[in-house]
């Protein structure tokens, strides 16, 4: 019989624990994917932050950490850093990327560590239920903006791929969205990028993904798409901002 | 050699190839060592954004099973402890040096034992204990070095250093023991493949290591630490180590001290002895495991008074008392602020109870 779909030999047996309609499953499965695709099962390490994804440490089929809020670039550092022979990456939310772990993450990418950076955007925190995020957009309600985002108040919100890309040591920075079945064609793309340069060892490779959170929104997985198209993408453009590895890319160092 | 110097090398010796940390004093010339010396050895030095990433870059490295160390004073140290924590939650080998200076807040640079409570009895939340180690020469520093990871490599627990300001910039004489040679360091490298974070060689379906500190359901926890406190217990069994000078059946009074601290009550006890006053001093060289048992069996029978002196307002006099039990009274004399008693001031103390 021929085999048309199946699991990765990188995901565990264990279910999702994620929400109906959730994309994180979506993205788990493509780092995944590009993680077989580039034959790494044996020499791959994770990272899985504090937020939705923490429980990341049992879905992956390899060696992972699981790191303190925001850490998870540093934890990555000491581990790469112990193991140059291992491949290592972090899987982020926008809460520990942005928020708390701000630091971390821009000298990670000011160091040009040889690492991958899987950042999960959806505008939100979601496993502690719904409070603003350092992406949460203008004027939008979450439990700890409870009248909309004020940006007079609490600033905008972060844009970490146009960050991340006025440094100068990141190899390769990119966003996609994960909001209909051509966006994740495009997003496996990305992310196999991702995983080859870190497979060869080229530098700081980050990928964004513009995803959704239908629970702590209160808009069902579908229409939660069609939300985060109209109100996300236009302030969290996707595109390429940095790759190294090819030629006419805007921010290519010559 | 600077104590800072002294412990940098042995600890490089006794096959740390990786450190991180950020700057601060009075513990500057331990990282600039280790900048100069990493790369020469093949190691990486990386300074590190914060104390916290330094920390956290010690937990990934530890967790691939590696010699790690990373090294600050009292408010860096501070900044370290949330990594602490996850690094005792996840049964990490790490060493950890405190310089510690004058407290609380940014305090000052001068030496002092202001940590003890920070270092002994907690520090980062939950229920752990760090194996804490107080030199008190530059040649203990350095020895303790080695000590301290084959420590942190047997339990898988990270351990402290607790050394001060005076010990990590006073220049004294150093022996080092023979550095490790590189199939050692390799050797080394690889003890802990059986749980870390490493390639998997053999292509075995089942390699799959977890490194954390995160367990949800509370009878997976309760038993987590339950056997973090089995492992404690053997730790206490085995480990306890202290240094006695001049205790006799003579001794009318028993002094306690550690760390820079004792070699000022040494000498206080030295002019006591031309006086034909006896005074014993026992201290502690393992701050944890404490050791208890040892301060009773160094109560002899004239004793009339256990005098405990540190530079802090008394902080291991509450594990005096514990060891006491009453049976004699316990005095209190410190300095803070970064002052350093006199041996003059020791001896003025200690005469008082003749």
């Amino acid at each position: 019989m021929e085999v048309i779909a199946r699991r990765p030999e990188t995901l565990t047996k264990t279910p999702f624990t994620y929400c109906p309609g959730c994309l994180h499953g979506v993205a788990h499965r493509l780092i995944a994917e590009a993680i077989e695709e580039n034959g790494l099962i044996n020499q791959m390490a994770g990272v899985a932050p504090v937020g939705c994804s923490v429980f990341a440490y049992k879905f992956f089929n390899f060696d992972m950490a699981e790191a303190a809020h925001g850490r998870a670039p540093a934890v990555a550092t000491g581990m790469k850093r112990a193991r140059p022979d291992m491949h290592v990456f972090t899987y982020q939310g926008d809460g520990d990327l942005a928020a708390i772990g701000t630091a971390e993450i821009v000298h990670a990418a000011n160091r040009g560590e040889k690492l991958s950076v899987f950042f999960v955007n959806n505008a939100i925190y979601g496993m502690t239920g719904g409070q603003m995020a350092p992406t949460t957009l203008p004027d939008m309600k979450t439990t700890t903006s409870p009248y909309g985002r004020n940006v007079e108040d609490i600033g905008y919100p972060i844009r970490m791929c146009e960050l991340l890309s006025t440094l100068v040591a990141p190899y390769y920075v990119e966003r996609v969205s994960l909001l209909s079945p051509a966006e994740i064609i495009k997003a496996k793309k990305a992310v196999g990028k991702a995983i080859q340069y870190n497979r060869e060892n080229r530098g700081f490779t980050f990928i964004e993904f513009v995803s959704t959170c239908p629970t702590n929104w209160g808009i069902d997985p579908v229409k939660s798409r069609d939300w985060a198209r109209e109100n996300m993408l236009p302030f969290f453009k996707v595109g390429c901002f940095r790759d190294k590895g090819e030629e006419n890319v805007q921010g290519v160092e010559k | 050699m600077k104590g800072n110097e002294a412990v940098a090398e042995a600890a490089i010796r006794s096959g740390c190839r990786l450190y991180f940390a950020y700057p601060i004093t009075p513990q500057s010339e331990l990282i600039e060592y280790m900048a100069k010396m990493m790369p020469k050895v093949g190691g990486t030095f990386l300074q590190a954004e914060s104390e916290v990433a330094a920390i956290n870059m010690v937990y990934g490295a530890a967790g691939a099973g590696k010699r790690v160390m990373t090294s600050s004073s009292s408010p860096g140290i501070s900044l370290k402890q949330e990594g602490i924590s996850y690094i005792a939650g996840a049964e990490l080998p790490a060493v950890i040096v405190n310089v510690q200076r004058g407290g609380p807040g940014l305090g000052d640079i001068q030496p002092a034992q202001a940590d003890y409570f920070q270092a002994v009895k907690g520090g980062g939340h939950g229920d752990y204990h760090l194996i804490v180690l107080a030199p008190n020469s530059v040649q203990e520093f350095a020895d303790m070095a080695s000590d301290a990871f084959d420590l942190a490599d047997k339990y898988r627990n990270p351990v402290m250093i607790l050394s001060d300001g005076m010990l990590g910039q006073m220049m004294e004489p150093v022996e080092f023991k023979p550095a490790k040679t590189q199939e050692e360091i390799n050797t080394l490298g690889e003890q802990h493949t059986a749980w870390c974070i490493c390639p998997n060689a053999d292509g075995d379906a089942k390699h799959h290591h977890e490194i954390n500190s995160l367990e949800l359901d509370p009878s997976v926890l309760e038993k987590h630490v339950n056997h973090m406190y089995e492992k404690y217990a053997v730790v206490e069994k085995n480990e306890v180590r202290c240094e006695t000078y001049n205790v006799s059946d003579d001794n009318e009074v028993l002094c306690v001290a550690w760390g820079s601290a004792s070699r000022i009550v040494k000498s206080a006890i030295n002019e006591l002895k031309k006086e034909g006053k006896s005074v014993g001093l026992i201290r502690p060289i393992t701050l944890w495991p404490y050791p208890y048992e040892a301060i009773v069996k160094a109560i002899g029978p004239k004793v009339r008074q256990v005098y405990v002196f540190e530079l802090n307002t008394g902080q291991m006099l509450d594990d005096v008392k514990i060891a006491v039990e009453g049976r004699v009274p316990v005095k209190f004399w410190g300095k803070v602020g970064g002052i350093v008693f006199t041996p003059a001031e020791i001896q003025e103390k200690l005469e008082a109870c003749f």
